[in-house]
């Protein structure tokens, strides 16, 4: 009893318990039918599904950009329920760093300034925030490429750049839906790298995907399958 | 409000739609441009009227005999009203407002002034010694009429420097004889009144010497007098009706028969005035900021583009953690930013044109200084700001309300 106390306020990073979610558009959409899932303290783990599991919808409701209907979620022991959203956008930018498919750079923003952006949105000074993403674009390889825009790069290096943008607010969880989908498999391999050396840092990282052997590279994998985690 | 990154990311939302945004900012800044034109336009106007008005700065008052409407203490009505110099005598002795007073006997018939062989025809006005203050004259030589004139009924005469010059070239005209309408008057002094042409081409004559010679006994054709000049409308017509009523007295009508005396008022002329001044003015506002709405309606047309343009980008931001707030900050600042950045455009090109016409314009009494002051400036300059947040008030709360996971949805 004593331990199971310690381990889920001390080890675990996502909690979540019994979650439902339904979409009421025209018909309603029952998506997500009871999600049990913990997930620890610098864990690495994929969700695995095909399109129309639930997965996106289960990252969204983790990543604080969707609401559930049911059940509860604790990010850090903290319970996620019902927030608004100025207070789900200071959770977000605090806790949590997004990868997404199709990098979602801003186009007419170069790279540093890309990477910086979090940052600006904690009113950390130009200067420092600057300087800052420099740094963790150096980490990535990518220093020369601080001034180009995002059109100038390749797909690789743009999922490099979100993923320095991902990591420069130094979040808890690095949150990854498809960051392989756009990309070669050469490419892909090189991303996995990247957010396995994050991940031995201790951020906790989920990624979704619906590629088998991108899994496989995660340390555990969770299958979902009609809304529910498949055993 | 000066932080780097806004701006930026301004000027770069502005460059990617150049085309847009200038057909945007070019409604705004005509809008701004008519208004500025329009006011100056109307001050324009407004100096030259004051400018004409400025010699006149005192309130006169005209009164002139008509024809009774009411039947009054067996009198019928339609009789026609004969001033006399009793009606002088007592308005000028029973009013204690009445500051400075001439009446006028009129001539009829025409007038003629003739120096040896040369003849021409020329308005006679017969005064008092105060009518010259009334009519701001200026003497340039010798005298006007005085009181002994008047006592005496000496025959003499004034003239302005435009009859002067038709009957006397360069010659000196003081002392010399003209006739005026068959009788040899002196000329006694020179004058001149610029206000305007007609007043520059009479010859004065001492109102008692031309009822004597003209045959005009006591009558006199019309009173003029001077009233303070603080007084207000309300005022100034309270005294009207005390000199209808005095006068009423003298001729037996009904002091509430106000066509019996006809009374003018330069007080109530500038009024007029000053009512059409500012009817011109809101007229001008009106269109200004009618205008002004379809700028405003166009730049909110825009920035809902714009925001519809940005959806993705706007949920990448909501994403990392942008709040409701700061997105909504920077599309105001953005709309805010067009309008006025327009409208300043506008005010200076406004300003410059109306600059260049009072420059440029030759001088005359139609328009006189066109300007747009320091008021309209601030007053624009808050219609902008404001215009801006208005344009900006709804494409804004549409961006507040995208959703990061409908925005970051891959197609």
């Amino acid at each position: 009893m004593c331990l199971k106390f310690v381990k889920e306020n001390f080890f675990v990073m996502i909690k979540l318990n019994n979650i439902h979610k339904t979409y009421y558009n025209g018909s309603p959409l029952h998506v997500l039918k009871g999600i049990n899932l913990n997930i620890e303290k610098g864990e690495f783990v994929s969700i695995m599904g095909s399109s129309g599991s639930g997965k996106s919808t289960l990252l969204n409701i983790i990543g604080i950009l969707d609401n559930y209907d049911e059940g509860g979620y604790w990010l850090d022991g903290t319970h996620i329920m019902n927030m608004n959203e100025k207070k789900a956008a200071y959770f977000r930018n605090q806790m949590i760093g997004f990868v997404f498919q199709s990098f979602n750079l801003i186009p007419f923003k170069n790279a540093m300034e890309n990477v910086a952006l979090p940052l600006y949105y904690q009113k950390v000074s130009r200067k420092k925030r600057n300087k800052l993403a420099l740094e963790f674009l150096d980490r990535l390889g990518l220093k020369q490429w601080a001034e180009h825009s995002p059109n100038e790069l390749s797909g690789g290096e743009k999922q490099r750049v979100a993923i320095a943008r991902a990591m420069i607010s130094n979040p808890k969880v690095i949150l990854a839906d498809e960051p392989t989908g756009a990309l070669d498999s050469e490419t892909s391999f090189e991303v996995m790298k990247i957010l396995r050396e994050i991940n031995k840092q201790g951020i906790t990282i989920l990624i979704v995907t619906h590629e088998r052997d991108i899994s496989h590279m995660t340390d555990r994998i969770i299958k979902l399958h009609d809304g529910i985690i498949a055993k | 409000m000066f932080d780097i990154d806004k701006w930026q990311e301004i000027f770069s939302t502005l460059q990617k739609n150049k085309l847009r945004t200038f057909l945007t900012a070019f409604s705004v800044a005509w809008g701004i441009f008519m208004l500025i034109i329009l006011l100056g336009s109307g001050n324009g106007l407004e100096n030259a009227m004051r400018k004409g008005f400025k010699s006149s700065m005192i309130n006169s008052m005209w009164i002139f005999g008509r024809q009774t409407t009411m039947p009054y203490k067996g009198l019928k009505a339609g009789r026609y009203i004969q001033l006399t110099n009793e009606d002088y005598e007592r308005v000028k002795q029973n009013i204690k407002e009445v500051e400075l007073i001439s009446s006028r006997y009129h001539m009829q018939g025409n007038n003629y002034v003739a120096y040896k062989d040369k003849s021409v025809n020329f308005e006679i006005r017969t005064v008092f010694p105060d009518y010259l203050p009334i009519e701001n004259i200026i003497m340039k030589e010798g005298r006007f009429i005085n009181n002994i004139d008047i006592a005496k009924k000496r025959k003499v005469a004034i003239i302005s420097t435009d009859v002067k010059k038709e009957l006397f070239k360069t010659n000196h005209a003081i002392g010399k004889y003209i006739i005026v309408n068959g009788f040899s008057v002196q000329v006694v002094g020179v004058f001149e009144d610029i206000d305007d042409w007609d007043n520059n081409r009479c010859v004065y004559l001492p109102v008692t010497t031309a009822q004597l010679l003209y045959g005009g006994s006591n009558d006199i054709t019309m009173l003029s007098l001077t009233v303070p000049v603080s007084s207000s409308l309300k005022e100034s017509k309270r005294i009207e009706e005390k000199i209808r009523t005095e006068i009423s007295k003298i001729h037996h009508f009904d002091p509430k028969d106000e066509s019996a005396v006809g009374i003018g008022n330069s007080l109530e002329d500038m009024n007029m005035f000053l009512n059409l001044f500012f009817s011109i003015r809101f007229f001008v506002w009106v269109i200004g900021i009618m205008t002004i709405i379809a700028g405003i309606v166009g730049v909110s047309n825009i920035m809902t583009i714009v925001v519809k343009e940005r959806t993705k980008e706007i949920g990448i931001r909501k994403a990392i953690g942008a709040r409701p707030g700061s997105i909504i900050g920077m599309i105001l600042q953005e709309s805010v930013f067009i309008t006025s950045l327009a409208g300043f455009v506008g005010l200076l090109l406004g300003t410059g044109l109306l600059e260049l016409i009072r420059r440029y314009i030759p001088e005359n009494d139609f328009f006189y200084n066109p300007e747009a002051d320091i008021r309209i400036a601030v007053a624009a300059t808050i219609v902008l700001i404001i215009a801006g947040l208005l344009a900006g008030f709804y494409p804004s709360r549409r961006a507040a309300r995208i959703k990061p996971i409908v925005a970051l949805r891959d197609e």
